[in-house]
């Protein structure tokens, strides 16, 4: 009863970044009910070599499934091999990521056990037979504490909510079989769309650089194109609603409440004014930098950091002042 | 073709929010409500697919007090031929209770697509969706942002962190809905005279047992205020220096 299943996704054939956040809310929750963290790890064959990680990260166990089937991501056959697994007497919770995959699979699996679940958490305490969570609510206006009930409970992790930590337990590695032919598999993944693949997520950014109209033009978004390679790598690019809308930017750059969520360590807003449905995608980001040629905009009340200018004379400037202080010009 | 879109009143979140006395809701004094926005694109995507059909039926679904009429009335006025509210007092915060009723009432009727957002503005779960699929034991996809239906399969656009899939299915499935899929019409005067008329059925909801409650709604920490350190360029070696030596996010 005292152990946690944890979902540890993957894509290409290695674990993604968000699983090892995902371990650590795990191993959280699994030395609160003194019991073992076990790691489904999903994927195509090869991916076994990607075990050690998640013991370094607090599984105890492993879980390995390596099929052809699963380079791609197969919703019916993991469904009902995470939900044979997580319903075996063994666990009292089932850990998703809430990413495009774990908002899809976390809900199929707890349907099938009949389990209640918790959906985009970002803090986890157990508390006897009481599972209490924090769920940003309201499109992130508001933080619901909610208590959930009944044995096992599948939860989903919001990104960048838990930091990885290190906590090396054995992680022994033990072949698990699917549960379900995907072959049988009704809806199935057809064809990867890789167009982003070079570049660094919104998500997993630790520096957004994003803009608004204050632009002027789509042709001055390679001014903050540049901005964020001055960060070495480590910045992506984001936009607002009235930018995607326009189609200056690709509708999944948008970064609001209807669009990305993101909570960088930086977020740089260029030209933006600071609309609600703005500001709830990047809220809780750690140190905001506005620039904004209108000294009253709204966005310089939750800015950290404000510079009142015209972007296109500020940004060239900060790109080659972050360039000489990173070591990047 | 034959189609149910399950919808849900949401407030307008260009609001102002405020947490009940009770500590755990929010203040519903003087907030606007409509349809949640991501049902609107699911609306939208269910009428377009019907008239490209020539044939078939939009039903809106909706679990919640009566005022969700109001929210049936307006998907009718942009087109749904009729509507079902499920009757409850308050719309728990339990996904699976309510997906439970939601595929007592979607079981039997025959669908050829059921349709969501891909999740509410307010409970911000985008769980009910996928569990109604797997309690009806349907091929589910979530999130769609295309969708091309012929000859009884479909081929979705998933958006994923990065990149994209694209996911094929046979019909009848569930389909949540993601924005900037169809943007969803506007309803004409016609449209919300005629929807005055149109069926709407009540029933009791056959709510499952609510294991997930509330313990406590609250604002989000206010950031601390912060600073305009100067104009134009000549501001930005400060704001390096400050991005350095203060924030230490460089």
């Amino acid at each position: 009863m005292a152990h946690v299943l944890v979902f540890a996704e993957s894509r290409g054939g290695a674990p993604r970044k968000v699983a090892l956040e995902t371990m650590t809310a795990a191993r959280t929750l699994a030395d609160a009910a003194g019991g073992e963290v076990h790691a489904i790890l999903a994927g195509p064959p090869g991916i076994g070599a990607h075990a050690a990680s998640l013991g370094e990260y607090g599984a105890d166990r492993v879980l390995l499934i390596e099929h052809e089937a699963l380079s791609r991501y197969d919703a019916e056959s993991l469904t009902a091999t995470v939900a044979a697994r997580a319903g075996d007497g063994a666990y009292r919770a089932v850990v998703c990521t809430a990413s495009a995959q774990g908002r899809d699979l976390a809900p199929r699996v707890a349907a099938a056990l009949g389990a209640p679940i918790a959906s985009d958490v970002v803090s986890v305490e157990l508390d006897g037979d009481v599972l209490r969570v924090r769920h940003p609510a309201y499109t992130g206006k508001l933080v619901a504490t909610l208590a959930v009930r009944g044995s096992p409970v599948v939860v989903s992790v919001r990104p960048n909510a838990f930091s990885a930590h290190a906590a090396p337990k054995a992680g022994t590695v033990e072949a698990l079989a699917l549960a379900a032919d995907p072959g049988a598999s009704r809806a199935k993944v057809v064809e990867m769309v890789e167009g982003a693949r070079d570049r660094l997520d919104l998500a997993d950014a630790p520096v957004v650089v994003s803009g608004g109209r204050g632009l002027r033009a789509p042709e001055n978004f390679a001014l903050l194109e540049e901005l964020a390679a001055a960060f070495g790598g480590t910045a992506a690019v984001g936009a607002t609603r009235a930018v995607t809308d326009d189609g200056w930017r690709p509708h999944s750059d948008q970064i609001g409440q209807t669009g990305r969520l993101v909570s960088p360590d930086l977020y740089i807003a260029i030209g933006i004014s600071g609309a609600i449905q703005h500001v709830a995608g990047m809220r809780t980001s750690r140190t905001i930098v506005a620039i904004n040629k209108d000294k009253d905009a709204p966005i310089f009340k939750i800015a950290d950091y404000g510079i009142v200018g015209d972007a296109l004379e500020v940004v060239p400037a900060l790109t080659s002042e972050i360039r000489s202080a990173r070591g990047t010009g | 073709m034959k189609i149910a879109v399950c919808i849900k009143r949401a407030p307008d979140m260009e609001q102002r929010f405020k947490v009940a006395p009770s500590g755990t809701a929010v203040d519903e004094a003087g907030l606007k409500f409509d349809m949640s926005d991501f049902d609107g694109y699911a609306v939208e995507v269910a009428l377009r697919l019907t008239e490209k059909a020539g044939d078939g039926e939009v039903v809106a679904v909706s679990l919640g007090p009566d005022n969700v009429q109001e929210t049936i009335r307006k998907a009718m006025s942009m087109g749904v031929a009729r509507g079902v509210q499920l009757k409850v007092d308050t719309v728990p915060m339990d996904a699976l209770a309510i997906a439970q009723a939601l595929a007592a009432e979607l079981r039997d009727g025959g669908y050829d697509l059921i349709m969501f957002g891909k999740h509410a503005l307010d409970s911000s779960n985008g769980a009910v969706g996928p569990m109604v699929a797997q309690l009806l034991g349907l091929p589910c996809v979530t999130a769609c942002s295309r969708l091309e239906i012929a000859n009884g399969t479909g081929t979705a656009r998933r958006e994923l962190e990065g990149a994209a899939e694209m996911v094929g299915f046979p019909l009848p499935a569930v389909l949540t809905i993601d924005e900037g899929i169809a943007r969803p019409r506007l309803p004409a005067l016609k449209g919300i005279m005629a929807a005055k008329k149109k069926p709407l059925e009540v029933k009791p909801a056959a709510l499952g047992d609510v294991r997930v409650t509330v313990e406590a709604m609250k604002l989000p920490a206010e950031r601390p205020p912060g600073r305009i350190i100067g104009e134009g360029a000549g501001a930005v070696p400060e704001l390096v220096r400050l991005l350095q030596s203060e924030a230490k996010v460089l």
